[in-house]
């Protein structure tokens, strides 16, 4: 059975179609690259996906159990976890509080033991804060954690929000364009990570215009253009296709495809 | 070295407010405005949690202050309940009315939440002007003192109702802030400051966004409630205005002045709004717009709130 599956999903707003009718599943430890022009509807996917949207028609199932419209924090109980493409960082929390609220279903407890400091509450704010120090590790933010997290850069931010979504403890991961507005090196460093959190058997969804990025990862690509899905496959198969050249022609993308294969 | 945590250096910054002030009294009557300021600060503490950690507004939280004081009003003499008790009582009744009024009102947002809560605290003060035969009224009621002043007397310990209550607001407030700061700190407190944030992010890892907002409601119309109470036993009096708007209105004045984000800010506020009008009565007509003059400066110049503002400016200088 597959992890994720969609089918048919679609959404309009105000009467435009953003998301026709899309099918297409995420098996367990994959890593699934959701690619297309902007304004293709890949981030709206994301969102009735990850419950943020409701959609209009289709079905959404996580281990076969129907999932559409469910609220994103329980969602989130069975295994789901997102990033955002505009960064939503918890901005007046510190580095490391961010990753620790992530944890948020593992640390919860009575709010009479938050609010009394009970050993019990405490303990699990203990486990939390040495859980999310591995975490920043993982992505490179060890350092300063203690810091506000609106002083760190755009790159860095994007890792926080990796890690953050890792805390939850997920088995679907869905990246927004983790790689968006990093140099070659950042790139490069969001790529290893990436590998590695799939190493773990997390199933990746990545949303990302970075071509090399994406062919070189992908065990799996889906090609969006206009709400509809028009080609999915193997990386070489699809940079092959000739719709999916046509639906980048002209763009950088669409060199980019053909060349990360030469 | 580590350095003190702001949870600690708060306490002792409150512990020492609360244990000099009175070396500077004139006379015994400053006594009654230092407890009417705890009394004050223990509600805008609930209104930190509120505003500060879960980012939610109320202009209504005076109608709490009047479910806490008419408890004690009514308790005693309709139920037979020690004053303790209905304060008690009139605390689980604040809860209770606040976790059914909340799970509608705690879905809007920004203007229409300010606009909904304001009309609870109306609606409340309506029905305690309105239910005359109960409440007495525009006109209000007595209230049956807490009786620890006499208790004390006969165990040969005469102390002054205004120094007695001093003491026992502060250490209700003490007790407010501690809860408050452990909160801060503890996963309900990071929910709360993470969907004040993000309410998306923080409802994609798995924070039960409704569920939260309504416990941060819950908690500070509990605070809000408590405060009312003192107010009506210290007063051993009660009018409908303890729930009228313009309680909201300082209340929240009170913490937005302060600093919302930070139980310090909120007590350095209710001090502050507190004691400025009985400094400013000797400018008499000017009172008033002195007061407003303040405020839209310290909002213009210290959007944050007094004490975070300047709690940055401690921290940025170079060391
Ligand atoms: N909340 C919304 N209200 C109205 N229209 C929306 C909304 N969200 C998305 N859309 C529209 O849906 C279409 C798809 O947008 P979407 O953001 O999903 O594209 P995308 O593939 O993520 O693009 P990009 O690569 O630029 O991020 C766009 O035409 C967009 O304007
Ligand atoms: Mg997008």
């Amino acid at each position: 059975m597959s992890l994720l599956s969609v089918t048919g999903l679609g959404i309009g707003f105000g009467g435009l179609t953003a998301v026709g009718k899309v099918d297409f599943s995420v098996e367990p430890g994959e890593i699934v690259s959701l690619i297309g022009p902007n304004g293709a509807g890949k981030t709206t996917l994301f969102n009735m996906i990850s419950g943020l949207y409701l959609p209009d028609r289709g079905r959404v199932t996580l281990d076969g159990e129907d999932v559409t419209a469910m609220a994103p924090h329980r969602l989130a109980a069975r295994g789901l976890s997102r990033t955002f493409q505009n960064l939503q960082v918890f901005l007046r929390m510190t580095v490391l509080e961010n990753v620790m609220a992530g944890r948020h279903l593992a640390e919860r407890g009575p709010i009479l033991a938050d609010l009394l400091a009970l050993p019990g509450s405490r303990r699990r704010s203990r486990a939390t804060e040495a859980a999310a120090r591995k975490l920043l590790a993982r992505v490179g933010l060890e350092r300063g954690a203690e810091r506000d997290a609106s002083e760190l850069p755009y790159g860095a931010l994007k890792r926080l929000e990796i890690a953050r979504a890792l805390a939850s403890g997920p088995r679907l991961l869905l990246l927004d364009e983790p790689a968006a507005g990093c140099n070659a090196v950042e790139t490069g460093e969001v790529d290893q990570l990436i590998a590695r959190i799939a190493g773990e058997g997390i199933a990746i969804l990545l949303v990302e215009h970075d071509m090399k990025l994406v062919m070189k990862i992908s065990n799996h690509i889906i090609v969006l253009d206009h709400g509809e899905k028009i080609a999915e496959g193997a990386p070489g198969e699809v940079a092959r296709n000739p719709k999916v050249i046509e639906a980048y022609l002209g763009s950088q993308g669409g060199k980019e495809a053909a060349g990360a294969l030469d | 070295m580590r350095t003190l945590s702001p949870k600690y250096a708060t306490l002792i910054a409150l512990i020492a407010l609360i244990a000099l002030a009175p070396l500077f009294f004139p006379s015994t009557f400053y006594y009654r405005i230092g407890a009417l300021i705890f009394i004050n600060g223990l509600a805008v503490i609930g209104l930190v949690v509120l505003i500060g950690y879960a980012g939610q507004i109320s202009l209504g939280h005076a109608g709490f202050a009047g479910i806490g004081a008419y408890a004690c009003a009514l308790g005693p003499i309709h139920l037979g309940l020690a004053p303790v008790l209905s304060l008690v009582l009139g605390a689980v009744l604040s809860g209770a009315i606040a976790w059914l009024v909340g799970r509608p009102i705690l879905r809007l947002r920004g203007h229409y939440l300010a606009v909904a809560t304001l009309g609870f605290g109306i609606l409340i003060y309506i029905v305690l002007n309105n239910e005359a035969q109960l409440t007495g009224g525009p006109d209000g009621m007595p209230v049956e003192g807490l009786g620890l002043r006499g208790l004390l007397e006969s165990a040969g310990f005469a102390v002054k109702a205004s120094k007695l209550w001093y003491w026992l607001a502060a250490l209700v407030m003490l007790a407010g802030a501690l809860l408050a700061l452990n909160l801060h700190d503890s996963p309900t407190g990071r929910a709360l400051r993470s969907l004040h944030d993000s309410e998306v992010a923080a409802h994609t890892v798995g924070i039960d966004v409704a569920r939260y907002k309504l416990t941060a409601f819950v908690i500070s119309a509990v605070y809000a409630s408590v405060a009312g109470s003192q107010i009506a036993l210290m007063n051993e009096f009660v009018s409908p205005d303890i729930a009228g708007f313009l309680h909201s209105i300082e209340l929240l004045t009170m913490t937005v002045l302060g600093g919302a984000a930070m139980v310090f800010g909120a007590v350095i506020g209710a001090t502050i709004l507190t004691a400025l009008p009985q400094v400013l009565t000797a400018l008499q007509d000017f009172e008033h717009i002195v007061l407003g003059l303040i405020m839209m400066l310290v909002m213009i110049f210290m959007p944050e709130g007094l004490v975070p503002s300047l709690a940055r400016l401690v921290r940025r200088r170079p060391r």
